[in-house]
């Protein structure tokens, strides 16, 4: 690990879109993110990373990474009820998918802590959005062997 | 002058039948034209962050429990004056009916009850199965976010004795009274810590603080979340189950205190036990914490002097 960590353009222009805003209007930007989180594709219904449940305290996310001819792919779900957390699955949709592997795994690990939103969403739920980074992460290792 | 009571009979049983109103009440006084005035005040208090944006009960303001109860760099409740101004600029009065209510079975909502009940605020009601039941009823939301005018509260101090534990309170209260853990089987046990790849509130050891019994918080509630009759209640914590009697001293705990302040509701203002202690530190603070005893497995373990 001693290449530096490179944000590629794709999120670096979402962090921007959120570091411009005041601290109101990015809560506001989230939840427009949460609404643009685009269903999960049917034939992924029974892919196997969907069975690793949440449960408790954790609204139930299920996310994970497909690296692709084209790139890396991030499909996630989360219910309704769920818009804080669909909007960090979300951004690493928008964020992620059609990257290279090696730009995915150069992604920040602390990338959900510099969007500016840590008074207004709190350092505890954005972990939430670094786990989601963290397993993408882990499983485009994987699928790369 | 507070709001009205709800008369349906299965609350009136509660030991304090002046603390949980139901749907269909909230809807009347909606429809009245008294959610919003100085006499009602309607608090959602959610984990989602951006929940109540989606859409709300009409006429209720937000209290997030992570961005304003909580102090950002100490573990903390905000102060007397933070909360006098806190309250204020939702419109509520020290005299204001507040009924709280909140996603995932009210957890939040209850958390935030418990809160305001340590400022000493006297009328404090949640509403009987949260958002969940209130949507399940095909009730309606709207994302319209009230303006209401400011009202004057008082600067009040905490107090946190009477319905708060710290952990020193929970070191002396082993083998002294009934601790009440509301966890999940496998967090009792010590089987699971954290949820592979949620680095959430990291805690470094498993299991449940000595003598203390496992009783998850879902034992308290019915499938549509509203909580159960006291008679049921009383068959879970009193006689036949826990063996609770009103002289105990009572202290729940969970892994934030949220959970846990659901059940802290159940037995003080549901039963009428009076000593009953939150402590909010939980296992994210005593799994943490250097040289305090901890049982692994499914006993309560010994009370060791």
């Amino acid at each position: 690990m001693t290449e530096p960590a490179v944000l590629p353009d794709s999120l670096a222009e979402i962090q921007e879109g959120f570091l411009e805003l005041g601290e109101r209007d990015r809560l506001q930007l989230l939840l427009e993110f949460a609404g643009e989180l685009p269903a999960l594709p049917p034939r992924y219904a029974d892919h196997p990373s969907l069975l690793e449940k949440v449960e408790e305290c954790q609204s139930p996310v299920r996310a994970f990474a497909e690296v692709e001819p084209d790139g890396v792919h991030f499909y996630a779900t989360a219910p309704a009820e769920a818009p804080t957390t669909r909007g960090f699955a979300s951004i690493l949709t928008q964020g992620l998918t059609g990257l290279t592997p090696e730009q995915v795994l150069a992604v920040p690990d602390d990338f959900a802590m510099t969007l500016g939103l840590n008074r207004s969403v709190s350092p505890l739920r954005l972990s939430g959005m670094t786990g989601m980074l963290t397993r993408a992460k882990r499983q485009v290792r994987e699928q790369l062997g | 002058m507070p709001a009205p009571l709800d008369p349906t009979p299965r609350i009136a049983e509660y030991a304090h039948p002046d603390r949980l109103v139901t749907t269909e009440w909230l809807a009347e006084q909606l429809a009245a034209g008294n959610v919003g005035t100085a006499q009602l005040a309607v608090v959602e208090s959610d984990e989602d962050v951006l929940l109540y944006e989606t859409g709300h009960i009409a006429g209720a303001v937000k209290v997030d429990w992570h961005t304003d109860l909580l102090q950002p760099v100490e573990r903390d409740y905000l102060d007397g004056a933070g909360f006098a101004a806190l309250l204020a600029e939702r419109g509520i009065g020290r005299d204001t009916t507040i009924v709280v209510y909140g996603d995932k079975n009210n957890w939040w909502a209850a958390y935030t009850a418990w809160v305001f009940t340590l400022f000493g605020h006297e009328d404090v009601r949640l509403l009987d199965g949260g958002r969940n039941l209130w949507v399940a009823e095909g009730r309606e939301l709207t994302t319209e976010v009230p303006t209401p005018a400011a009202a004057d509260y008082p600067v009040v101090e905490r107090d946190d004795v009477t319905f708060r534990a710290f952990k020193e309170d929970v070191l002396a209260h082993i083998g002294h009274g009934p601790l009440v853990d509301i966890r999940s089987p496998q967090e009792y046990t010590g089987e699971r810590l954290h949820i592979p790849d949620y680095p959430e509130e990291g805690v470094l050891r498993g299991g449940h603080i000595p003598t203390a019994r496992s009783v998850p918080w879902a034992t308290a509630v019915a499938a549509d979340g509203t909580y159960k009759t006291r008679a049921e209640l009383e068959g879970i914590y009193q006689e036949g189950g826990l063996g609770i009697t009103g002289d105990d001293d009572v202290v729940t705990y969970c892994r934030i205190g949220e959970r846990s302040s659901h059940t802290w509701f159940a037995l003080h203002f549901l039963l009428g036990l009076e000593k009953v202690r939150n402590y909010d530190g939980s296992w994210t603070e005593w799994g943490n914490a250097v040289r305090v005893p901890i049982v692994a497995g499914d006993q309560p373990g010994e009370y060791a002097a």
